[in-house]
């Protein structure tokens, strides 16, 4: 718990300095907010902004944030050191993956908030962003576990990143791509968002999330399996 | 002539009681010490593909001393910290490092001890003491401590700037505040002051005797005569994965003095030169002619002609040493 707690703080205070990082918390968010409040167009959807941009924020902020931090801390043999003084992978996994788990969920605040959820509906729609966030962030692990080094990780995590932010958005114009999304984890964040106040999530949702937790989880440990992380 | 050398020097420790030894078997190099070893290393061969990187490599180095492997870049003395470290499983033999194997190092073992690699490993973004904070709190230091190392190796004024704002220096002693931090039994320094400048390195010399005196072994790889004659009290040669010499620096150099000659400069510009092999007789005539040099007051400067430990290098493998 106490090295869990250091990898956290060194995380957080990292985080704060790292602009290409941060930028992935604070983009969509913002971005949200100030569509919401000066786009307003007949016949648009109430908080069309805010569901779109969260469900394509759980898809890129925390996949890209892990794994470009994993391969960072792998290139600069920072995780090396950290191994040998006695940081366990489980710990140091936890550590850092609780810090970006806890910045995306300040930016789903900012989503909630300016969705206008309020009570239970607001707690929901958190439940729905940590889950989301849980999985990627189980996929950038993957992918920066199996990277060697930064650019490694770019030229995987950025077309993975692409693939589950957008197809939410892309599967509102065609018909087909929606049929093959909903088999994503970011597809069901958006249904699930886009359901909520009106209808309740069904058994097809949660089963697909916890099938995309289970396979990032499966793609993490063999990724570790066959590069570890020291 | 070699072997004679070599029996000699044996027989030299023995009379000490330090019973080490340096003998070498159908090429094979082993080195041994009797006395408290913290490291050891037993027929260690590590392979890459199919490169041998380390032939059958015996080490031991004792307790509270510098010991310094010394070889060309790629003779492989990174991969015998990495192998004495645990980072690196030998393909062949074992390692022990404190009493525990080190291919079975835990995180207690790690603890107790302390690295400066060839990669600093440093948080770039965040200043040095954070980076040290961090380290702290792993190793449940308290945070004066940080302060404490920070002054020692004179980065105190700089404790709140970014570490990607230093020299090459600067996170030179960064990384080695980092590593003697948990007070460790020993110290591994890959390289500790390669490519810095002569005052940096000067500075790292006084750290690595400062916690030689502490009682905490030092075990450096270094390609600089002048840093391993300064500071180790044992050293190894190493060659393509061969350990091809060992023992004190003054006592390899002395080993491999073949003129046994001393060399008196005179004012007036000419060099004597004076032999003193004793087995030949020769020291009495030699001291009967030097003692009229310093009579005279003819007598600028005086040297004895053992080789320095890169002539000792180059003699054993045709090659410069960096």
């Amino acid at each position: 718990m106490k090295n869990t707690g250091a990898v956290f703080w060194k995380q957080a205070k990292d985080t704060l300095k790292n602009k290409t990082i941060l930028i992935q918390f604070i983009m969509f968010p913002m971005l949200a907010v100030v569509m919401e409040y000066f786009m307003k167009i007949e016949g648009m959807p109430e908080h069309f902004f805010v569901k779109m941009f969260s469900a394509m924020y759980v898809g890129m902020a925390p996949l890209v944030s892990m794994a470009a931090v994993l391969a960072e801390e792998k290139e600069m043999c920072t995780l090396k050191i950290l191994m040998m003084s006695d940081v366990k992978p489980f710990e140091y996994l936890l550590g850092t993956g609780s810090c970006i788990w806890a910045a995306c969920m300040l930016g789903s605040c900012v989503f909630g908030l300016a969705g206008e959820y309020q009570g239970k509906l607001f707690l929901a729609f958190l439940l729905i962003m940590a889950v989301g966030t849980a999985a990627s962030i189980l996929i950038g692990a993957a992918i920066g576990t199996w990277s060697r080094n930064q650019m490694m990780a770019t030229s995987i995590g950025v077309p993975a990143m692409l693939f589950f932010s957008f197809l939410p958005m892309l599967s509102n114009f065609n018909e087909t791509i929606g049929r093959i999304a909903k088999v994503t984890y970011s597809e069901q964040v958006s249904l699930l968002i886009n359901g909520l106040g009106q209808r309740s999530a069904g058994f097809e949702n949660i089963a697909v999330l916890f099938l995309n937790i289970a396979a990032a989880f499966g793609c993490f440990a063999l990724a570790y399996r066959r590069c570890g992380l020291g | 002539m070699r072997k004679m050398e070599e029996n000699e020097a044996e027989l030299r420790m023995r009379k000490v009681g330090k019973m080490e030894m340096t003998k070498k078997e159908d090429g094979r190099t082993v080195t041994q010490t009797a006395a408290g070893h913290i490291i050891e290393l037993t027929d260690v061969v590590q392979r890459f593909g199919e490169k041998d990187v380390l032939k059958d490599i015996t080490l031991r180095v004792e307790s509270g001393e510098i010991f310094g492997l010394l070889g060309p870049s790629g003779a492989g003395k990174t991969t015998i910290i990495k192998i004495v470290t645990g980072q690196l499983r030998p393909t062949e033999g074992n390692a022990v490092t404190n009493g525990v194997p080190a291919d079975k190092m835990t995180g207690k073992a790690y603890r107790r001890i302390g690295m400066m690699m060839d990669v600093p490993g440093l948080y770039e973004r965040l200043s040095c003491y954070d980076n040290l904070k961090l380290f702290a709190r792993l190793y449940a230091v308290k945070e004066k401590r940080i302060r404490e190392v920070l002054e020692k190796v004179g980065l105190l004024e700089a404790a709140r700037r970014p570490v990607e704002k230093l020299s090459k220096g600067m996170k030179g002693r960064l990384a080695l505040a980092r590593a003697v931090m948990n007070e460790p039994d020993i110290l591994f320094l890959d390289e500790p002051t390669s490519g810095l400048d002569p005052a940096t390195a000067n500075r790292i010399h006084e750290l690595i005797l400062e916690e030689q005196a502490k009682g905490t072994t030092v075990f450096l790889t270094t390609h600089n005569m002048a840093e391993a004659e300064k500071l180790c009290r044992h050293i190894a040669l190493l060659h393509e994965g061969n350990i091809i010499e060992y023992g004190g620096p003054e006592e390899i150099c002395r080993r491999y003095n073949h003129k046994k000659q001393i060399l008196v400069r005179l004012y007036d510009g000419r060099t004597m030169v004076c032999p003193y092999d004793r087995k030949a007789g020769g020291d009495k005539e030699t001291a009967e002619m030097i003692r009229q040099y310093l009579e005279s007051g003819m007598v600028e400067t005086i040297h004895s002609t053992e080789p320095s430990l890169e002539t000792v290098f180059m003699e054993l493998t045709g090659k410069k040493l960096c």
